[in-house]
């Protein structure tokens, strides 16, 4: 049996046909589309490196069927900034050392996306608990949390 | 903090980039998702593989029933160890050592598997699902020839013979002896000792092992891309075995997501790719999931330690003798051998103290698990541990404190360089410096005030220091490993300038996190007098330079750093004589920074673009004979390389209820010499406390009786998330090195000191019963049963 998906990413729709039905959201994302910025680490849901947001809220792609997100509008690190003018999260990370070998980094960001529209007052404590579903084996968390921290204050600024 | 480095006029009134924390030139694409991770490769119309792996810890193959997997749909090939028998030569990790039995390294099991996770088949289908659906269909018949799970075991008289042809398990035997250390254990004033066990751990890089190969039909030629630290021996090593000369064997490691040394060994599945491109003429791809990564990659420590050490009744340490017992896994690894982690223990256990007599013996035992290879600290971790834990047993003997012992122990700033009773030669560093700096940064006697108000409330608090130092940097006259036949010892940089003024900068390192191709930049920015946007790093591709051998040992700042500072003054030379004649100026007055060749003290200068031009394009500006290619190649060693050092301070509270470690305070102070760039060194140093908090406190790979992994997922196998790593306060004693630049390597320490600071934290906190720490981690299970074991015995006592 073969299927077809039909979402939005990052703004463009993208249709596939001729899809096997237990074809991952990651995968699709990797090998379907294209988009390898999406990272696969674990393939069992616990080091987050794969997510991505599904219609605003960040999910495990490679605990998600690409039917599933059938659609659906999705958001990967492809859809944040470029190299050239990066979005503020991006640029924190950037000013903070918030990465090493990048890796887990597009998690981190997507999480971290998810985690400023829905708690923009967050505290350290409750910046730490919103990643802990997200592994990072280089930075040792520290600079990451002080990444999200400065992004938060940044956009609180912008949104007054 | 203290710094013996004076500034000289001209870091005054240029603009330095050496010791500034300038933005990474990696994070752009990464922060963007346009890295190109091994996995990310698109090769045109590539085949994947995937693999049947053992599920038997030590068997004969019987038989092996490829039919059914052969026939699935999309099923190209079902390679074994017979169908590529005549394609490629074995591996082996050759060694000078005595003692030693080098096991061949296999593409896929032959004859016999010897772990479980060990690859046997390989499929090769047109999509990684297809693949993975036939390797279900393999049939495989085993004559279980009985597991060996323990080191133990392993060495018993009627243990199974994992290489029949070894004649024993016990791969590598080694001793290191000065002076009489029973005589002076004799004379001692107080004596201290136990058996210490740090146990296997996974380096868990979260990028898992990935590999494509590319075959180039046109020149028969083949391209690994390789999530690989050590590229540059990973093309030699294929060259070899598969008989390819190097100019149709590139291998490449482009972005790579984290190693920890887990990527630094020649894998068999980096065979299997090559060989099989080769045969079928196609592109190959092949990434583990999680649980070959963690049953397949190299693993760490895995050692016993029997140590006693003796004390004068000063508090110095005047003894120290130790038996290790390294259970090191089915194989040798390439090119470092087995005796690369077991043997560094007893190499390091004197550390940074002057302990004037020392026996250290170690043995490395097969089993029936993944070998044990490079992890982050190598070696050092264990000794730390053993090493800080009997200073702290000696200091509670002799009723010292614990920060006073390490001060009566430390080689002091007039002492070195400071042979160890093992043989390692320390340079001048801050050993001291580091214990007062980490003190004073930690407020320890605050603290230790702090500690007699918390335990009148009936808190278990507690305290733990570790100092540490290791060889950084080394050069020819040090092998990475022992007796290894590979020079270690040095590294190319290459840097050109080409027609359109551009610089690139080629090298044989190969960064996996660590922002080489922004410190690298720094120094050639500075050296060279370039601008460092203009600068192009380009490194982990055996095709750069002509040898290299990557990024590992702490070594890349100090070698590769090394390189680009000689490079770079050649060729700022080169730039000087051009522009000396087109200035019209003597070549001692013109002077090279930002890009610019001037004339000291005017205003007349030519740029990096014009004198390119001059020299390649436009032929009426220069005579013939100064027209000389704007490049420059230099191949560093620094003979004896160098030595880092750090102490940390932990402080912990143990929930009685939960038996959980709070880490309520983290101070490092370390000496890396000349800090390149601070904020990438500051992130080195938390990554690798990290690691060590993952070692003190969680990580730990369980194999069972029957040598069965059954923490192979990272649900069982815990490394420590944002919750579980405090913030850390990094103070920094820059001490210059003897080597060029005066660098010294970093990237270590972080690991090696958090398990032995956090050790000690936690026994001190539990000091009240009397419960001593000996092995690692540390986890809410055993700190109950310590507690539990101290108030029974006090039971007992009272009884």
């Amino acid at each position: 049996m073969a299927v077809k998906v039909s979402v939005i990413v990052n703004g463009t729709r993208r249709e596939v046909a001729d899809l096997e039905p237990r074809l991952l959201l990651s995968d699709f994302l990797r090998d379907a589309l294209g988009l390898t910025g999406t990272h696969v680490g674990c393939e069992h849901g616990v080091c987050g490196a794969c997510t991505v947001l599904l219609n605003g809220d960040s999910v495990r792609s490679c605990l998600t069927l690409a039917v599933q997100a059938n659609g659906c509008e999705i958001t990967t690190v492809e859809g944040l900034g470029t190299p050239e003018t990066l979005n503020v999260l991006q640029t924190q990370f950037r000013e903070h050392h918030g990465l090493q070998c990048g890796f887990c980094t597009p998690g981190m960001l997507m999480t971290g996306e998810d985690l400023l529209r829905k708690y923009p007052f967050a505290t350290d404590e409750e910046i730490r608990e919103g990643l802990s579903g997200n592994l990072c084996r280089c930075t040792g968390y520290q600079n990451i949390v002080a990444a999200i921290r400065s992004a938060a204050a940044i956009r609180r600024e912008q949104t007054q | 903090m203290s710094s013996d480095r004076l500034a000289q006029p001209a870091d005054v009134l240029r603009p330095r980039h050496v010791g500034a924390p300038i933005k990474r030139t990696e994070d752009p694409r990464l922060l963007t998702g346009r890295g190109e991770y091994t996995a990310d490769r698109k090769p045109d119309r590539a085949l994947h593989v995937a693999f049947r792996r053992s599920e038997q810890p030590h068997a004969k193959i019987i038989r092996i029933d490829t039919t059914a997997a052969s026939a699935t749909p999309g099923v190209v090939a079902v390679l074994t160890a017979d169908s590529i028998a005549g394609d490629f030569k074995p591996v082996i990790p050759f060694s000078r050592m005595s003692s030693y039995y080098a096991t061949p390294i296999m593409p896929l099991a032959s004859g016999k598997v010897r772990y479980v996770g060990e690859a046997v088949v390989a499929v090769i289908a047109t999509s990684r699902y297809l693949a993975e659906d036939a390797v279900e269909l393999i049939e495989i018949d085993y004559e279980p020839l009985g597991a060996i799970s323990r080191a133990g075991a392993a060495v018993a008289s009627d243990a199974p013979l994992l290489h029949e042809e070894a004649g024993t398990n016990v791969l590598i035997a080694r001793e290191f002896k000065k002076s009489d250390v029973d005589a002076d254990l004799s004379a001692a004033a107080v004596r201290v000792s136990g058996r210490f066990e740090m146990t296997r751990k996974a380096p868990l890089a979260m990028e898992p092992r990935s590999y494509t190969a590319e075959y180039d039909a046109r020149r028969s030629a083949l391209t690994l891309y390789t999530s690989s630290n050590i590229p540059g021996i990973v093309r030699d090593a294929l060259s070899e075995s598969l008989g390819i000369p190097g100019n149709r064997m590139r291998v490449v490691a482009p972005d790579v997501g984290g190693s920890f040394g887990s990527k630094g060994s020649l894998y068999p599945e980096e065979m299997l790719m090559c060989i099989a491109a080769r045969k079928l003429g196609r592109s190959l791809k092949w990434t583990a999931d999680r649980l070959e990564d963690v049953s397949s990659s190299s693993q760490a420590f895995a050692e016993i330690v029997d140590a006693e050490m003796g004390f004068d009744s000063n508090g110095v340490a005047i003894a120290l003798k130790a038996d290790v017992i390294g259970d090191i896994g089915a194989y040798s690894i390439y090119p470092w051998t087995c005796g690369l982690e077991p043997v560094q223990v007893v190499s390091f256990l004197p550390g940074p103290y002057k302990i004037g007599s020392y026996r250290g013996a170690v043995r490395g035992v097969a089993t029936c698990k993944p070998p044990t290879g490079p992890y982050r600290g190598v070696g050092r971790p264990i000794s730390t541990f053993v090493t800080e834990r009997l200073m702290d047993l000696g200091a509670k003997a002799l009723g010292l404190d614990p920060l006073e012992i390490r001060r009566r122990n430390l080689v002091r700033p007039n002492e070195f360089p400071y042979r160890i009773a093992s043989g390692i030669i320390w340079d001048k560093t801050g050993f001291i410096e580091c214990l007062e700096a980490a003190g004073q940064t930690a407020a320890y006697d605050r603290l230790r005030a702090q500690q007699t108000e918390a335990r009148k409330q009936g808190k278990l608090f507690g305290i733990g220091i570790a100092s540490y130092a290791e060889l950084t940097g080394i050069g020819s006259r040090i092998p990475a490993a022992p007796g290894m036949p590979i020079n270690t010892g040095s590294e190319t940089a290459k840097i050109s300038i080409d027609s359109t003024g551009a610089i690139t900068a080629a090298f044989g390192v190969a960064s996996h996190g660590q922002g080489l191709e922004t410190t690298l930049a720094q120094i050639i920015a500075d050296d060279l007098g370039a601008s460092f946007d203009d600068i192009r790093v380009v490194q982990g591709d055996s095709d750069a330079v002509p040898m290299s051998t990557g990024t590992y040992a702490s070594r890349s700042a100090v070698l590769g750093g090394g390189a680009a500072k000689h490079a770079s003054a050649l060729l700022q030379n080169k730039i000087k004589r051009v522009a000396s004649h087109l200035l019209e100026a003597n070549n001692d007055d013109i002077e090279v920074s930002g890009g610019k060749a001037m004339v000291s003290g005017t205003d007349r200068f030519v740029t990096f673009k014009q004198i390119a031009k001059a020299v390649y394009s436009d032929t009426r500006t220069l005579p013939v004979d100064a027209r000389e290619e704007l490049t420059a190649s230099y191949t560093y060693d620094p003979i004896n390389g160098t030595t880092a050092a750090a102490t940390h301070i932990a402080v912990v509270e143990i929930d009685p209820v939960t038996c959980f470690v709070h880490i309520l305070k983290y101070v490092v102070a370390e000496d890396c010499g000349q800090i390149i760039n601070p904020m990438i060194v500051d992130g080195q140093v938390h990554g690798g406390v990290a690691q060590g908090i993952g070692a003190a406190l969680f990580e730990e790979l369980v194999y069972d009786d029957d040598a069965q992994l059954l923490t192979a997922s990272l649900v069982d196998y815990v490394i420590p998330s944002a919750l579980e790593v405090p913030n850390m306060d990094v103070v920094h004693v820059e001490s210059q090195s003897a080597v060029a630049g005066g660098f010294r390597g970093m990237g270590e320490g972080g690991a090696i000191g958090a398990p032995a600071a956090i050790a000690n934290a936690i026994a001190d906190a539990l000091s009240p019963f009397g419960a001593d720490v000996s092995i690692l981690p540390m986890t809410p299970e055993r700190i109950f049963q310590l507690i539990k074991q101290s108030k029974s015995k006090a039971e007992e006592k009272s009884r």
